[in-house]
């Protein structure tokens, strides 16, 4: 079946068509993307717009109550806004820290041999679906943190218990989720700070950890802020485990309520809802959209700055 | 000499995909068409065709929309179309005439029933009330169930158990059982839960694995993993529930304008389906409680 034929001419004549058609099909590819994005936002807005007008922007932001299938609904969604703000802020507060750290273990001090380990333990924590981190959320989670509020609220009368499906516990299945985020991206961060910096730090005299802190990281920075943003993004828009250990109670954001994010606000309530109720769901989607696009415009800010400060 | 060949493979897998989703195609039909012979055979073959209208209770929504589809698709020619505006709006209409059936999940009032609406109740909803296993307390008043799920009562030594918190759980806003068991306990939108968990399952979850917990449930879900607690002294059990004495219980009732022998056919014929076996384990399928 070989060909025998090898002009010169018949060769570049094959070669170009490949090179057209696989132009062609790249394209195609590239623009189905821009059109997926432009769809979900059109009808994103064309869906969540319709109950604004029918319940006001008002008493959909800022108020408390949310009650949509009463006599007199109300459809307020400050608390669940609060929550995911909250609730995103807590995990980044906890979970920025450990996977910094992590990645500077990993890049700078590791032994070769522990690094192995580790950083294999990381990517696979990257792999599990959110799910398996919801249900571990109720098996082991729940318990210990239901423990925990018995002991804190022992003789309160007025406190309503929530068997540990609360703030505290979506915090902390959230801030083990964004991990492998922070840890995987900081590392390459830490990786690329050229090697003269630090060769140039503890040929002053830096010890190494005064290197890590005073010249690595500041000159990493970017790439840390990238890793956090992205963290962000991954929290506030996570639902499968935290519908499973949230409790899922429209409350204010304390550590032992019962709380609602806005992912879960949609999830819990989509399969029954009616009428306005089913459109101020979709307003919900909106604004945690909303919310997605100025992380990701923050996003790109940073990288750009990130590119100015590599290039100076 | 590449490309030739990738188009021929192309061409080939396209080809084998049409063979293969004619064939399914044809498969399906025959199957189709094997269904109705049967259908044709079983039942008595008389085509009957034209619209059956409902209109009522928003909890029968699911049950009528169930109903609708299944007797459409084995009569083709009769349209059933459901409305869901209210039990009492409902039963006005069939007064009225506007609708052939009026949906109701309540037992009708006098007044509805010397007007001439005729009470066919055709399923009915139960509900359990549901702890976790070691829980000691295995009897609970109305009033308790309505202090614990307003949120007076935090502990079970309040209600006669130990000394343990209570876990309210339930189901979300706009769930057909949380609608029922609010209306039911007269605590529409009072009730304080500190979990809300969007299904059945979930909710059994939830209790099973947290002591204290309290939950309900439709009642056929309930299997050995809980404790279903009594009410008021009555059991939750299917025999308390048609006898009328278990409190978490309501009626579906499809009532008509005079007796069901009076409506036109196609109406009739879904009364008849609805007592059929078919009907009934339709009724069994989404968790109601068939009646004899």
């Amino acid at each position: 079946m070989s060909d025998k034929s090898f002009t010169i001419m018949g060769s570049y004549n094959t070669k170009n068509t490949v090179e057209k058609v696989a132009a062609v099909v790249f394209t195609v590819c590239a623009f189905f993307a821009v059109l997926a994005v432009l769809s979900i936002s059109l009808y994103m807005i064309i869906s969540g717009t319709p109950a604004i007008f029918e319940v006001g922007l008002v008493d959909i932001l800022f108020s408390t109550t949310w009650a949509p299938t009463a006599a007199e609904p109300s459809y307020g969604i400050l608390y669940v806004i609060l929550t995911s703000i909250i609730g995103t802020f807590m995990a980044i507060l906890i979970g920025v820290p450990i996977g910094v750290m992590t990645a500077v273990f990993l890049a700078e001090t590791a032994p070769r041999r522990l690094a192995q380990i580790v950083k294999p333990a990381v990517e696979l924590l990257a792999g599990v679906p959110s799910v398996v981190y919801g249900l571990l959320g109720i098996l082991i989670l729940n318990p210990f943190i239901y423990k925990l509020e018995m002991a804190i609220f022992k003789d309160d009368t007025t406190h309503q218990f929530t068997g540990g499906s609360n703030l505290i516990s979506a915090v902390l299945v959230l801030a083990i989720m964004i991990l492998p985020t922070v840890i995987n991206i900081s590392e390459s961060a830490l990786k690329a700070v050229p090697k003269h910096y630090k060769q140039a730090s503890l040929a002053l005299g830096a010890t190494h950890i005064q290197t890590i802190f005073k010249v690595i990281i500041p000159a990493a920075k970017s790439g840390i802020v990238t890793a956090i943003v992205l963290g962000v993004g991954r929290a506030i828009g996570e639902a499968m485990a935290i519908s499973l250990v949230a409790g899922n109670g429209a409350n204010m954001p304390l550590p032992f309520n019962s709380v609602r994010f806005l992912t879960t606000a949609v999830v819990s309530e989509m399969s029954y809802a009616a009428d306005t109720h089913k459109r101020v769901l979709f307003t919900i989607g909106l604004v945690l959209f909303t919310f997605i696009m100025v992380i990701n415009l923050v996003l790109n800010k940073v990288m750009k700055g990130g590119k100015k400060n590599a290039d100076n | 000499m590449r490309i030739k060949k990738l188009a021929a493979l192309l061409l080939t897998s396209i080809l084998i995909a049409g063979a293969f989703s004619a064939c399914a195609k044809q498969s399906n039909d025959s199957a189709n068409t094997g269904d109705n012979t049967t259908n044709g055979g079983s039942e008595a073959n008389e085509d009957i065709s034209g619209n059956i209208t409902m209109a009522g209770s928003t909890s029968m929504e699911k049950l009528s929309n169930v109903v609708a589809e299944a007797f459409m698709e084995k009569y083709p020619d009769v349209t059933v179309s459901p409305e869901f505006i209210g039990s009492s709006a409902g039963v006005e209409a069939v007064l009225a005439g506007t609708v052939n059936i009026g949906n109701a999940s309540r037992y009708l009032k006098d007044t509805e029933k010397s007007s001439g609406a005729i009470e066919n109740i055709v399923a009915i909803d139960g509900i359990a009330v549901i702890l976790d296993k070691a829980n000691t307390v295995t009897n609970i008043t109305k009033d308790q169930l309505i202090q614990i799920y307003t949120g007076q009562v935090n502990n079970w030594n309040a209600v006669g158990g130990s000394d343990q918190p209570i876990v309210v759980v339930g189901r979300e806003a706009g769930s057909g059982t949380r609608g029922a068991f609010e209306e039911l306990l007269a605590i529409e939108d009072q009730a304080k839960y500190s979990n809300e968990i969007n299904s059945t399952g979930g909710v059994m979850a939830k209790v099973t694995s947290t002591p204290g917990a309290i939950g309900y449930v439709s009642l056929d879900i309930v299997d050995d993993t809980v404790i279903a607690v009594d009410i008021d002294g009555v059991q939750a059990t299917e025999e308390n529930i048609k006898a009328g004495s278990y409190l978490l219980s309501r009626p579906f009732v499809m009532a008509t304008l005079g007796e069901v022998s009076k409506q036109s056919k196609e109406v009739q014929t879904l009364f008849g389906y609805l007592k059929s076996d078919e009907g009934k384990e339709l009724i069994k399928s989404i968790g109601l409680i068939t009646v004899d």
